[in-house]
């Protein structure tokens, strides 16, 4: 098999790691919020519910977690998915555990803006609401940009963890191809793939703190 | 701003404690429009909790908060505070301003948006408007070129001037002051000093909490002394500092003279 075979077929791969990487994106990044203000509200049993959830998804493996998603259907309810459900179901578990993630980085963030910036919109009017949007939440994000950029690229290298559950992501193409041509090319060609998605990943983010660098506080 | 002789603030036997210390111990002030009104006192005295009361950062625990003769917070037969709507505090805060001690700007807004925001996306003016008006402040807090400057460009007394613009943007009927010159150096709390100053001789209602007695001394129509939670002694500006009448107040008077000539002791 020649290389530009192996790129082509890894390519393929490639598109599916994208899509999952994306999607949980997507979904993760707006969840971690609604987790981050569940973790902070005022009702004790949404606190510990929160506080709950982040445990499990922080404290158990990612691929523990793909493999209850995945089979926790059949096995708690004897309900069949079929093979389509897998490509889902590594989404479901992909987005709960980075929510969760995430939801502690955006905590991080809101808990250290100062006091007086809240006493300062409060006195000038703004509703909490408008007080979150325009004052506070615009300052976090300038702050949790280096974690959130460390916690993008882990998510960018445990895409490979979909082929547990047989997603036709670039590592399970790999591995195929590895295991039928007898040497490490595949292996080496991946390992390529997302060193150079990671430094996309990496240009954009710097790319994105630039952009909030024009004041410093 | 406002016909003279009415009664903008007036706070009535408030009582506030954080825990079991007593901050606030039965305080009664009325400010009328058109005053300028400087609290002193020693820290710890209830001033700046005073303040914060007053401009609804904190609850009061007892007593009654008035502005313009209409009740903000009363006490109930029972003993408990009540405060009005979620609505009509939000009206209630549209009356009055307040400048912090450490000016708590938004840092990532320009000087001009700092000014701007909350005239156009919380009281809803029209944008044009609200600009020419910021316009007219930052000159008249001689910043006309630093409209575009962000806060962290400005020096300590720049950003304060800001955040007075910021206050006096949304056109109060009164404006506060925690210590607006604390965290200044003496150069910087001239200029600050001057502008309120400024605000003074164009009747501007104000409450002042400060700590440089001379400044209250010349711009003050009146100072209130604070000690322990409790109004000490309240008068004339002038008359309270030259002749004090309570020990306390003397005391205070003598400790602030002995550090102004040999400065603040370290510890």
């Amino acid at each position: 098999m020649s290389i530009s075979t192996i790129v082509q077929m890894l390519g393929e791969g490639a598109l599916t790691s994208l899509l999952i990487f994306g999607f949980t994106l997507v979904g993760s990044l707006p969840l971690g919020l609604l987790v981050a203000f569940g973790r902070m509200s005022k009702l004790a049993p949404i606190r510990w519910l929160m506080r709950f959830y982040i445990s499990i998804m922080r404290g158990t493996p990612l691929i523990l977690q793909l493999f209850i998603v995945y089979f926790g259907p059949f096995y708690l309810f004897g309900v069949s998915m079929g093979t389509d459900y897998r490509f889902t179901a590594t989404l479901i578990a992909f987005i709960l555990n980075y929510a969760a993630y995430f939801g502690e980085i955006y905590r991080s963030g809101i808990e250290s803006i100062p006091k007086g910036q809240y006493e300062a919109a409060t006195v000038l009017g703004y509703s909490r609401t408008k007080t979150f949007v325009r004052i506070i939440f615009p300052q976090v994000i300038k702050r949790i940009l280096p974690p959130l950029t460390n916690e993008i690229i882990t998510l960018v290298k445990d895409t490979a963890l979909a082929f547990t559950l047989g997603v036709a992501e670039m590592f399970t193409q790999a591995r195929a191809i590895v295991s039928s041509q007898g040497n490490l090319m595949a292996f080496l060609i991946a390992g390529i793939f997302y060193y150079v998605f990671n430094a996309g990943v990496a240009f954009i983010m710097e790319r994105v703190e630039k952009a909030f660098a024009y004041y410093h506080e | 701003m406002s016909d003279p002789h009415t009664t903008i603030l007036r706070i009535d036997h408030a009582r506030k404690s954080f825990g079991s210390t007593r901050v606030l111990n039965d305080i009664s002030l009325n400010v009328d429009a058109g005053e300028v009104v400087a609290i002193i006192g020693p820290s710890g005295s209830g001033k700046s909790t005073l303040l914060r009361c007053a401009t609804l950062l904190e609850r009061l625990d007892g007593g009654s908060l008035h502005y313009d003769g209409e009740p903000v917070a009363h006490t109930d037969d029972v003993g408990k505070i009540v405060y009005a709507s979620t609505q009509a505090l939000h009206k209630v805060r549209m009356k009055f301003g307040l400048v912090f001690q450490d000016f708590n700007l938004f840092p990532h807004f320009s000087v001009m948006r700092n000014i701007t925001d909350a005239a156009i996306h919380v009281q809803k003016r029209p944008k044009e408007e609200v600009r020419a008006e910021a316009e007219a402040l930052l000159k008249k807090m001689g910043l006309e070129d630093k409209g575009n400057a962000m806060p962290c460009e400005l020096s300590g007394g720049q950003q304060q001037r800001v955040s007075i613009a910021r206050a006096l943007a949304l056109n109060p009927e009164i404006l506060y002051f925690d210590e607006p010159t604390s965290a200044l150096d003496p150069e910087l709390t001239a200029e600050i000093l001057r502008v309120i100053r400024g605000l003074a001789a164009e009747r501007m209602t104000m409450v002042i909490v400060t700590h440089e007695m001379n400044f209250a001394k010349e711009v003050a129509d009146r100072i209130i002394f604070m000690n322990d939670g409790l109004i000490i002694e309240e008068g004339p500006a002038r008359d309270l500092v030259e002749t004090p009448q309570s020990d306390r107040l003397k005391a205070f008077l003598n400790k602030l003279e002995t550090w102004e000539q040999h400065g603040i002791p370290e510890s």
